[in-house]
């Protein structure tokens, strides 16, 4: 009989009795806690208040623990390494300004619904409220944008909150939770007991959809005549790619995949229509107008993909599927209101659809001329710029290209975000990270280097702008020193480029405080390839077509340090299809004054 | 219109707040806010008025009923439901006075819980109509200050929201 096969119990080297629990501060229990839960890294920056925990942290053989700059940059590579897992994020922070650099990350998972696990130090327990130094109530700070938070004050509350915590983050909507442990927790002790299941009565997600709602969904596509299948990120965080790519091969519906949604269906596919919203492709925002059937799923009309809502789809009924109820019908009312796990109503939509269609045969076809017409007049692409410049939308293109959909990418916010979901092609979840509902400048870096601590294996892009860089990249000394190698391509176009986009289309071009002087004949203030040099990286400035390739070639081969490519961009260059704010997405703009034809109904 | 939600929830330091917080974050105005203990140990209720229409009612039902300490949210129909708020009102008097109010104190069932030379504190319990009416009538006698909690409402019947929640 092979070894394997036969259980040898093991009696436990750190239990001295089995019967009794053991004795361990309370920062010894947040350690065999996060052990228990199967944490492997953790970014974050000792202090005052969380000390007592770094001194357990120091002796973990399990737990990496990368050092970072600014406890922001903790809280986007949580982030990045959530995104690209799935698995819970940690962040760890001190108390008071340690856990408000914090703040901004976890409104950013809030928003994203990313499973992070922020844990700060509090001030002793017998000083809260009295102003102490580095005292601020996060707890209170951080209740509007964490799926929930707790407040430790005994060592015996450990095991059970941090257990409930890591719950709610990955469970049901995905979402930041906050732990807040007074130092006098950390250092008093108490018998370890983990507990055998989470108690948290009022914390019910439901997973499994009601079967009537299913087959009426089911029905409704086979009947319809202008389907569009609207695919947000929900999908990504409930790993149900797989699900979506048979349920659309099986209806035969057209795909269209939000922001926070880029690579959960493949580009490749023909039906795959890309992006819808504001920056969406015209065929995506147009079917989703002109449909009569959008199923939604693990989407929630964020007001940059409907436009103005009242004006958003106007002739389509509404399936909507999420896991959060409080979705379905916030924005646009749902026909048909389906709460459960994406995965599993996929499948069983997919399961009632091929039933149906025993009966009901569903006809696309002038549906897909439609489309198809759309597809042909308007694909995407972009024009090289006047003052003959590098186009933006061409280096991105082609990392995009040279890198290929096993990497993943990473962006900051502004124009350099929207070009690197339009014109990389995304053929995986979990492949694209940004920051989609807080628009948080500064998160490309960060979120690159924890996306690579996950996945040391992928090449890892940090696509960002010569204004978000400025914010977070100190974190390259993080990625330097822990030999992190990510690579970062500095889209520099000198300037807040959405913002000055904006100003050049509706401020009558005053371009007010938003010239950044880093590029093209300025001071190049700072100088970004020296920079990266002074961070122990690899710099490359780029200027001219003919070096993107060779730059972006060095650079995946670069995987002794981190690598900063300054790529001297256009500034005039402007992120097109457009919908203005405000308006309905039918005055959708194709190129600047030029609007694609809307089929009235 | 107003409404009028009942809420089991744990009773955890900052639930208040949460709740508070969302009504205010969602920009939902809380009419009358009523805390206190449930009849399960670890379990307060929450009585809110509040003023919205069907369907943001709803995104704010909904929504409570997201925050992990809170565990029933239920709308009570007021045709279904007793109401009942409770008031103290410190009320002018003298000599002229005293009868006319002491009357108007017997006829709404209401207590004079306290008397001075120049003032009387009035306890009245009522639903909010009888309340407010009680307020009228003795306003013209001059107000001095008034306390009030927040609307308290019950099921009528046997069945408790407690049963329905411990069913499940």
């Amino acid at each position: 009989m092979p070894a394997e096969s036969i259980p040898v119990p093991t009696p436990s080297t750190t239990h001295p009795r089995s019967s009794e629990p053991e004795i361990l501060t309370g920062s010894g229990a947040v350690l065999r806690s996060l052990e228990k839960l199967g944490i492997t890294d953790v970014f974050g920056l000792p202090g005052g208040a969380i000390m007592p925990f770094y001194d357990e942290l120091m002796s973990s053989t399990t737990i990496r623990h990368i050092l970072v700059r600014h406890e922001q940059g903790a809280g986007h590579a949580a982030e990045g390494y959530a995104s690209s897992t799935g698995k819970v994020g940690v962040a760890i922070a001190t108390s008071g300004p340690g856990a408000t650099n914090l703040v901004t990350a976890i409104a950013d998972a809030h928003m994203d619904s990313v499973p992070l696990l922020a844990i700060t130090g509090q001030v002793f327990s017998t000083v809260m409220g009295t102003d102490a130094f580095q005292e601020v109530d996060i707890v209170g700070i951080t209740m509007p944008i964490t799926k929930h938070s707790f407040l430790v004050r005994r060592p015996e509350d450990v095991p059970a909150v941090l257990q409930a915590a890591h719950h709610i983050a990955t469970t049901g909507r995905p979402g930041p939770v906050l732990v807040d442990i007074t130092k006098d927790a950390q250092q008093n002790s108490a018998p370890f007991i983990w507990p055998t299941e989470v108690e948290l009565p009022g914390y019910r997600p439901v997973t499994k959809a009601h079967g009537k709602q299913v087959q009426a969904a089911a029905r409704m596509l086979a009947e319809a005549k202008r389907p569009v299948l609207y695919v947000g990120g929900g999908v990504i965080r409930g790993r149900a790619s797989d699900e979506l790519l048979a349920f659309a091969n099986a209806s035969g519906a057209p795909v269209v995949t939000t922001l926070m949604a880029r690579g959960a269906f493949p580009d490749s596919h023909k039906q795959h229509l890309g992006m819808p919203g504001m920056h969406g492709t015209v065929p995506s925002v147009l079917a989703l107008q002109e449909s009569d059937l959008i199923i939604s799923l693990g989407a929630r009309f964020d007001d940059r993909v409907t436009g103005k809502p009242s004006e958003f789809a106007p002739n389509a009924k509404v399936v909507h599927v999420d896991i959060d109820p409080a979705e379905i019908s916030k924005i646009r009312v749902a026909d048909v209101p389906i709460v459960g796990d994406v995965k599993d109503v996929l499948t069983d939509l997919a399961a009632a659809y091929n039933e149906v269609i025993k009966k009901v045969q569903p006809d696309f076809t002038d549906w897909w001329a439609r489309i198809e017409e759309l597809r042909k007049s308007f694909p995407l692409g972009y024009d090289d710029p006047a003052d003959g410049l590098l186009a933006p939308q061409y280096v991105i293109e082609r990392i995009g290209e040279l890198t290929g959909p096993e990497a993943i990418y990473a962006a900051g916010v502004g124009q350099h975000q929207m070009w690197a979901a339009q014109f990389i092609k995304y053929e995986r979840p979990n492949a694209w990270l940004n920051s989609g509902g807080a628009g948080t400048m500064g998160y490309g870096v960060p979120a690159a280097m924890g996306a690579k601590v996950a996945n040391p294996e992928r090449t890892v892009w940090a696509i960002d702008g010569d204004g978000c860089f400025q914010m977070t990249n100190q974190e390259l000394a993080t990625a330097t020193i822990n030999n992190i190698p990510i690579k970062v391509a500095v889209i520099n176009n000198s300037s807040l480029g959405m913002v000055r986009q904006w100003q050049t289309l509706f401020y009558n071009g005053r371009h007010s405080f938003t010239d950044l002087n880093t590029g093209h004949e300025t001071v190049m203030v700072p100088d970004f390839v020296k920079l990266a040099e002074a961070y122990g990286a690899l710099g490359i400035r780029v200027t001219k077509k003919e070096e993107v390739d060779a730059a972006i070639k060095l650079a995946n081969e670069t995987n002794d340090r981190p690598v900063v490519i300054d790529f001297i961009v256009s500034a005039d260059a402007m992120v097109w299809p457009m919908v203005p704010q405000g308006v309905g997405n039918s005055n959708v703009q194709y190129a600047r004054d030029k609007a694609p034809e809307w089929e009235d109904e | 219109m107003s409404h009028v939600l009942s809420l089991l929830v744990e009773d955890k330091p900052g639930l208040l707040t949460r709740v508070a917080g969302l009504f205010a974050r969602r920009g939902f105005n809380i009419e009358s806010l009523a805390v206190g203990k449930s009849e399960i140990p670890g379990l307060s209720r929450i009585t809110v008025v509040v003023d919205v229409e069907e369907l943001p009612l709803e995104q704010v039902t909904k929504q409570l009923n997201k925050l992990v300490n809170v565990i029933k949210v239920v709308e009570l129909d007021p045709t279904q439901t007793v109401e009942r708020e409770h008031m103290l009102i410190k009320v002018k008097v003298d000599n002229s006075t005293r009868s006319a109010i002491l009357e108007a104190t017997n006829l709404f069932r209401a207590r004079i819980v306290d008397v001075a030379t120049d003032a009387l504190v009035i306890e009245v319990t009522g639903d909010t109509a009888k309340v407010q009416a009680l307020l009228r009538v003795l306003e013209p006698h001059g107000i001095k200050e008034i306390a009030q909690s927040g609307l308290l409402a019950i099921g009528r019947g046997p069945k408790s929201i407690t049963d329905r929640v411990f069913k499940n």
